[in-house]
């Protein structure tokens, strides 16, 4: 139940009273309110500022500071008022926690004094209302993110227990870690630059000599050019092969876009030397060259601007895909408009519509090169309204890369997309237990008068007074009284998610050696919840179970399961079930005619002492201390392999 | 043509605010004066665009404290209390049928219960006009928590008898009990079966219906709840609610 509305409880108990009329069943007592004082005002100094609210509305939220008694230790007796010495400006947050259930983060405040505030006042972050959270989220990962990064740099130090492979890893990552990796770094960027300047030099045409005609440098120094090109590609080879052995993930290594930009840049150069000097496949050698240039793409390991480029162009995809769509469209209608225009003319350069392709991007992009130029009015008129339109096409999705661009350059790849997933699942599971939370809380405290009502039958009060738990506030315990009523009402039980299915799935009948058949059985079915109370008592005193029934973990159906012969298929064994005490009647199984033949026989050892009820899977072992004058009492084995171990604290709930 | 109107408003504004502020000064009640009525009346409407402009939540002020303490059976301090209470979760003051709907879901967090808080609304809803004030509340709550056994049952008829005839029909009654079943959940010990309403319709009719007519009236709902001993003890269940 969320705290907030703490102040319609009272209405909602007294709407139960249109149940009343309905049920069958005597209803359970109310719980007394004790404390009857009035409301009053508390003063709460904060570092000489004066708060003042209710009690109550402090008292919504047991779990934290001022919600408990825990702030008792801040009472000064003096001055009659809690006195804490923090900051004022950050408690006037947290005290509007209280009165209106949301907890907001205040922009101005730094994250990690706000965090402290919070830590001491016992609220966890996570109560903090949707306006905030994605705020206080990002504040907090870029805090730190900032602390690994300053982490980072001071770890630079070689770390002990790295081996050869990982340090060569790290030197290829991250030049500046050691010198040879910096040698390194600079040797292949110089021979990148070398095999370029290489490329390009080739093509120039070198002078001419007396007897030859005027030829590219490649032709005339060939030797020359061959054996830096050789160089190049060896050392290029070496790099991949050293990275591809250094790589942590060898697979992975070779999908990356750079490794296959590296074997891009080197594969023409061996498959250069495997293929013949053929006259047919020559052509095809000569594309082969063209994939050289690749090689200026190696850069991109140098530079830093240009990765963020390649990621810009990346994920700008869907923009750059609408500018070339919307161009295409434009293109064509112009095409079609201008050739059709053109067509009387005479020696008219619009031969075709694809002819005219060339003409509407040369003036749509307003190069306006002047090698094909309308010459009917018509199509000089069509030719203007192209260019004009061709600006604004052009022009609207640019800015819109623009931004992407410099949306990540500041980011800096910091990879928020899947930060962002990991919040958004850790949000969605965060409601998931604050609504499951308030119902499992009602499940244990049923688990828990249950257990102390058995106490209070077996006589032992010394167990039960240690036994007792941590008293939930009045607020819980009135609201769990209505679900008693309403399950009083309906005749049927709220219980846990897996026992549920447990229980519709079993169909087989577990049949139980008896042990003490102190219930005799019965006939119909026609009594119900009533019946239960009444017999509740009934099995306890005869049973004498052996007190090693305690250590059994084993199979739970041996330790009670109720005979029942049925003709129901359905009917539910409710040997798993986590309130064994309830197994023992007949009334509840939703047979026509159901006849019990055997008790239940309860479990020992109580659930854990703490009051979250945290003991997981399969009953816990612990044995309450036992007078040794007394039988060894018993008491209800709780199987707690239910949801009692997502049980979070929320204090919102 | 609106922009003149809207710039009229706007250069209003400052000093209609000023004029809020020196009334509310002049004006003690413990519940605040809201400016709006104040706004919306000086103002006159010119066009359908203005409406964007005007103030549109809707407020509702309660009657004096006293007229309460007359109407209904609560003291002073506990009718402060239950409003401050409702205050805070309805600023406005007043409760439209979802924001009721939603708060009363959240005390039964395994079960749906939309469909009965829907007949909630309408049996605290005395002038179905589709919200509640904080007077139709208070009155409510004090028939629930301080009135005689039989204005209790009378409100229980009032909420069964969903048309409001005088009659409880098995139609009506398999309404409110699949609703109540509603709230369950799912998860439930036993599993509730689908006849399990219809069952439990069948057996209050049975106990409730003397003439076997087909409908409970009024004269038959109370007689057979006060000679039911159950019924009667749990009447006084939610005596100190509050």
């Amino acid at each position: 139940m969320a705290t907030g509305v703490a102040a319609w409880l009272p209405f909602a108990r007294a709407a139960a009273i249109g149940w009343m009329p309905v049920a069958n069943c005597p209803m359970p007592i109310a719980p007394r309110d004790n404390s009857k004082k009035q409301d009053e005002l508390i003063i709460l100094n904060v570092s000489g500022r004066r708060f003042q609210t209710w009690r109550t509305t402090l008292d919504r939220y047991p779990d934290t500071l001022l919600g408990s008694s825990e702030k008792d230790f801040f009472y000064n007796e003096e001055i009659k008022e809690y006195f804490f010495d923090r900051d004022p400006d950050a408690f006037r947050s947290i005290l509007n926690f209280y009165r209106t259930g949301k907890l907001h983060y205040p922009r101005h405040e730094c994250i990690s004094a706000y965090d402290e505030e919070l830590t001491f006042f016992g609220i966890i972050p996570e109560i903090i209302g949707d306006c905030c959270y994605e705020e206080y989220k990002d504040r907090k990962r870029e805090n730190l993110e900032r602390l690994q990064d300053d982490q980072e740099e001071n770890m630079d130090l070689k770390m002990p227990n790295m081996n050869f492979r990982e340090t060569m890893w790290r030197a290829f990552e991250n030049p500046h870690t050691s010198t040879m990796a910096l040698v390194f770094y600079y040797v292949t960027g110089f021979f990148i630059a070398v095999s370029v300047i290489t490329n390009v030099v080739e093509t120039v045409p070198c002078g001419a000599t007396a007897n030859q005609k005027d030829m590219p440098c490649g032709e005339r120094y060939t030797v020359a050019f061959f054996c830096m090109d050789t160089a190049c590609v060896m050392i290029f080879t070496v790099e991949y092969l050293l990275r591809l052995f250094a790589a942590p993930s060898r697979y992975r290594f070779m999908r990356s876009v750079m490794s296959i930009i590296d074997v891009v840049a080197i594969l023409p150069y061996y498959i250069g030397l495997v293929m013949t000097n053929n006259e047919d496949v020559s052509g095809a050698f000569v594309t082969l060259r063209v994939f050289r240039v690749f090689r200026i793409f190696k850069f991109s390991r140098h530079s830093q601007g240009l990765r963020i480029l390649g990621y810009t162009l990346k994920s700008c995809a869907s923009e750059l895909g609408f500018l070339l769509f919307s161009l295409t469209m434009a293109i064509i209608i112009f095409a079609t408009v201008m050739f059709y225009a053109e067509k009387g003319s005479s020696s008219s350069k619009f031969t075709s519509i694809p002819a005219s392709f060339w003409y509407t991007i040369v003036t749509m992009t307003t190069l306006g090169y002047g090698d094909m130029v309308p010459k009917t009015i018509a199509g000089k008129i069509f030719g203007s309204i192209c260019s004009l339109s061709g600006v604004l096409v052009i022009a609207l999705p640019v800015p819109v890369i623009v931004s992407n661009f410099s949306r990540i350059y500041h980011q800096n790849q910091r990879a928020d997309k899947r930060r962002a997933q990991k919040v958004q699942k850790a949000r969605l599971a965060r409601i998931r237990i604050a609504k499951s939370g308030s119902a499992n809380a009602f499940l244990q405290s049923k688990r828990n008068g249950l257990l102390n009502e058995l106490l209070e039958l077996t006589g032992t009060e010394e167990d039960e007074q240690k036994l007792t738990q941590k008293s939930i506030s009045l607020l819980e315990s009135q609201h769990h009284h209505l679900l008693h009523c309403l399950e009083k009402t309906t005749a049927h039980e709220f219980v846990d998610e897996q026992i549920y299915e447990q229980n519709c799935l079993e169909t087989a009948l577990q049949t139980y050696p008896s042990r003490s058949p102190s219930v005799s059985s019965h006939d119909s079915s026609t009594r119900t919840c009533c019946s239960r109370k009444r017999k509740r008592n009934v099995p306890l005193p005869n049973t004498s179970l052996p007190t090693t029934h305690s250590t059994h973990q084993g199979p739970l159906q041996e330790l009670s399961a109720i005979h029942i012969q049925c003709g129901d298929p359905l009917s539910h064994t409710a040997s798993r079930s986590n309130l064994n005490l309830k197994t023992d009647e007949s009334s509840r199984i939703n047979c026509k005619s159901g006849r019990i033949t055997t008790a239940i026989i309860s479990l020992p050892t109580p659930p854990a002492l703490t009051p979250d009820g945290d003991g997981l899977h399969g009953p816990p072992q612990r044995r309450p201390p036992q007078p040794p004058s007394h039988p060894p009492p018993l008491s209800i084995q709780t199987t707690t392999s239910s949801a009692g171990a997502n049980i979070v604290k929320v204090s919102a709930l | 043509m609106s922009a003149p109107s809207s710039l009229f408003f706007l250069s209003i504004l400052p000093s209609l605010h000023h004029f809020s502020l020196l009334l509310h000064f002049f004006t003690f009640p413990p519940f605040c004066l809201s400016i709006h009525p104040f706004l919306s009346v000086s103002l006159p409407p010119t066009d359908s665009s203005d409406s964007d402009l005007e103030l549109s939540t809707v407020r509702h002020q309660p009657e004096g404290l006293d007229q309460l303490q007359a109407q209904t059976k609560f003291t002073r301090k506990e009718l402060q209390s239950l409003y401050r209470g409702f205050k805070n979760e309805c600023p406005s003051g007043l409760v439209d049928e979802e924001t009721f709907k939603s708060i009363y879901s959240q005390f039964f967090p395994q079960g749906d219960a939309t469909t009965y808080a829907h007949f909630l609304f309408n049996a605290f809803d005395m002038d179905r006009n589709g919200s509640i004030r904080f007077e139709d509340f208070v009155i409510g709550l004090s028939v629930l928590l301080r009135g005689s056994v039989t204005e209790k049952l009378n409100w229980a008829f009032n909420l069964y008898d969903i048309n409001k005839d005088g009659y409880i029909t098995k139609e009506e009654m398999l309404a409110i009990m699949k609703s109540i079943y509603d709230m369950m959940g799912r998860y439930t010990y036993p599993c509730v079966r689908d006849e399990a309403p219809s069952e439990h319709v069948d057996k209050f009719f049975q106990k409730m219906d003397r003439n076997r007519d087909g409908v409970v009236t009024i004269e038959e709902f109370i007689e057979t709840c006060q000679k039911d001993e159950n019924i009667m003890n749990s009447m006084q269940l939610f005596e100190n609610v509050i």
